[in-house]
């Protein structure tokens, strides 16, 4: 009886947690399939607001445009046809806006029902007419010609420079300046957490006293409570002004103050895990090492950390995490200029932060609002194969040291 | 028995009869959107409930797109919103077989702010156009110091941003180099520790710590230094609307509500909250 009790408790216990097990994992996979499903969804649409298209004079010899094209039209940059291949014929701007400028209220209507009718005969007027406007105003008997545009591919998604999401009449989108940022951003977090990191828990776990232990290491978690943004404030008001006077900069908002932050909010991770890791060294390997004449820094050097590698970089992996996925307190210090970063020291942005500024203020569903997705896919991308890297690198030194 | 059922019927309407007529009276509205509208739409939502007991008004940010999807969907009463609905917002709610009323409920004026330690103090249209398309780089070529200009914008999803670009850009693209902050509090922040910024924040937020400069439209004839006088009387010229959007079904629910806002007392919280009045 009894026994058929445990076995019982025992089955119940273990379908728990199975269903907790499976449970997460779905929620974790349902995300990343929501996340993929919107992303994706970019590259099915036209980077052009929704409802608006872009026509021109029937004669036009121009039939296609890209969007850095679309760019230089619209902010006057290019002003004639024959540069973009075309007939010599200079470009004339129209927005739905500005017809006003071409018709009275009463020829427009009382309703301005006339409008699409107008816009046609305009654009049949105006040789060198570029217009673009709301696609409820194509008129049936449209004659100017509808320009194509070229959806959003992949290639160009992934190098274009520009990053105008909301740029009209059509957005450019080109996240290579925000991987950049995000890479440099996280690489310079790391560069400082990581040193500093490890050298405080190695000074905590074997070189501390117990008082002093005792006392440092809650301060440590400590850091991990504060919210992030009171970092990025932090970093606003001390940091960015000390790297403006300190490199004679004529702006201090740069990839460095970011990645001072960020490693800041990465230590209290990378200390409490490769402490715990450097601690767990097993007293009798530590004890061998100093019976065999070994130093204590020979020790540490030789023994305790070659047998902590995996919780090392485990550390490590967690800290890049929290560096490459934080938002707040980047979006606060380092600029948010998106252009291609050439030092460490200039404005940058990173892709969480972008995501944090602008997904609020997107139409939802719109071109906009899945760009900001995909950008959350290549974020996903990017930690999944830092991940990888770590965890071959670390497999390969375990071979090695079992060797 | 059936006369136990009778009060017992009779004992579960009255109280029901009552909420019901309560419910009618008092108003419970959802306002989501604009962080921009939102400080405003808090203040007249805390005096209009004291003033109607009962009556239930919660407001939620989030950003313009965020409160106009809520409209679509369903799950706001009212959309505040410091840009103009756009085409694909207006026809989804078309597709969705809902129509919308706009409301301009009061109106931000825009300064462009400088560091204290720059010599200019005014700047026309076209300079501005210049400087934030980053054509214009050095202050020297607008008659101050030699230095390089940093120039600060709010996020390019921001009603702010659209606004500044429609009237001040001549709808031109910022230049790629302009620093991008996600709050005015940090444009102020910046523009007061960098001594070549340049950035634009609204009326409210000007402090001592950065220069508001004058502005001019007319291609430097008359140059106007933002203010609460030359706001209201619209003598200056960078001025936007806020919009309140509701469905045109919830009308009558809201509408006490609005027309609270739109009165004189409403009128006058708008200036307290640092905002220019209709």
């Amino acid at each position: 009886m009894n026994t058929r009790i445990k076995k019982f408790t025992t089955k119940l216990i273990e379908g728990l947690l199975f269903l907790c097990g499976t449970i997460s994992s779905l929620v974790v996979l349902l995300i990343i399939c929501f996340l993929f499903k919107e992303g994706i969804g970019l590259f099915q649409t036209q980077p052009i607001e929704e409802g608006y298209i872009v026509a021109v004079n029937k004669n036009n010899i121009v039939n296609t445009l890209s969007p850095a094209q679309f760019k230089e039209i619209f902010d006057q940059n290019i002003s004639n046809w024959s540069q973009l291949g075309g007939n010599n014929d200079s470009i004339i701007l129209f927005r739905v806006d500005d017809i006003s400028n071409y018709y009275t209220d009463e020829e427009l209507g009382a309703n301005f029902e006339n409008i699409p009718q107008k816009i046609s005969e305009l654009v049949e007027k105006t040789s060198g007419m570029i217009a673009f406007f709301p696609e409820k105003y194509f008129d049936k008997n449209f004659t100017g010609k509808k320009i194509e545009i070229d959806k959003t591919t992949l290639h160009a998604f992934l190098s274009n420079k520009e990053w105008f999401p909301t740029a009209q009449p059509v957005a450019q989108l080109g996240v290579l300046p925000l991987i950049l940022g995000t890479l440099w951003v996280s690489l310079g977090a790391i560069l400082i957490a990581l040193p500093l990191g490890l050298a405080t828990a190695i000074y905590m776990a074997e070189i501390a006293n117990k008082k002093v232990r005792r006392f440092l290491k809650p301060v440590i978690e400590l850091l991990a409570g504060i919210p992030s943004v009171v970092y990025g404030f932090f970093g606003l008001i001390v940091i960015v002004p000390m790297i403006q006077q300190v490199f004679n900069l004529p702006v201090g908002e740069t990839g460095l103050a970011g990645s001072i932050i960020l490693g800041i909010m990465a230590l209290p991770t990378i200390i409490t895990i490769s402490e715990d890791a450097i601690r767990n060294t097993p007293r009798a390997m530590k004890e061998a090492s100093l019976a065999l004449g070994a130093s204590k820094w020979q020790t540490i050097h030789r023994v305790i950390i070659p047998y902590s590698a995996s919780g090392i970089t485990a550390a490590a992996i967690l800290g890049i995490g929290r560096a490459i996925g934080e938002t707040m307190a980047v979006l606060m210090v380092t600029g948010n200029a998106a252009v291609i970063p050439h030092s460490i020291l200039e404005p940058m942005r990173t892709i969480p932060a972008t995501i944090a500024a602008e997904l609020g203020e997107a139409p939802q569903g719109g071109m906009h609002y899945k760009a900001l997705f995909a950008l959350g896919c290549i974020l996903f991308i990017i930690t999944l194969v830092i991940n990888l890297i770590v965890e071959i690198v670390s497999n390969r030194r375990k071979k090695l040291t079992k060797i | 028995m059936i006369k136990k059922i009778k009060l017992f019927t009779l004992l579960v309407a009255i109280p029901m009869l009552i909420t019901t007529a309560f419910v009618q009276t008092s108003l419970n509205i959802k306002i989501k959107g604009s962080d921009t509208v939102l400080p405003l739409s808090q203040k007249e939502a805390e005096v209009f409930m004291k003033a109607n007991g009962g009556s239930k008004i919660t407001v939620i940010g989030g950003g313009s797109g965020v409160g106009l999807s809520a409209l679509i969907d369903g799950s706001t009463d009212i959309a505040m919103a410091s840009r103009k609905i756009k085409m694909g917002e207006k026809m989804k709610l078309q597709d969705a077989g809902k129509s919308v009323k706009e409301v301009t409920i009061a109106y931000d004026a825009l300064a462009v702010v400088v560091n204290p330690q720059n010599k200019v103090s005014q700047l026309t249209r076209e300079q501005l156009e210049g400087i934030f398309t980053g054509k214009t780089t050095n202050w020297k070529d607008l008659g101050g110091d030699d230095m390089k200009i940093i120039v600060y914008s709010r996020e390019s999803s921001s009603g702010t941003y659209d606004f500044f670009k429609e009237h001040i850009l001549n709808n031109k693209n910022y230049s790629t180099t302009v620093l991008s902050m996600a709050a005015t509090g940090a444009i102020i922040q910046s523009v007061s520790q960098t001594k070549g910024a340049i950035g634009y924040v609204g009326l409210a937020y000007l402090d001592k710590n950065v220069k508001a400069l004058k502005v001019s439209t007319d291609k430097g004839k008359t140059f106007v230094a933002p203010s609460m006088v030359t706001a209201k009387d619209r003598t200056y010229p960078v001025i936007r609307p806020l919009f309140y959007y509701y469905l045109t079904t919830v009308e009558k629910n809201v509408k006490p509500f609005v027309d609270y806002i739109l009165s004189p007392e409403g009128q006058k919280m708008v200036e307290q909250v640092g905002y220019v009045p209709l």
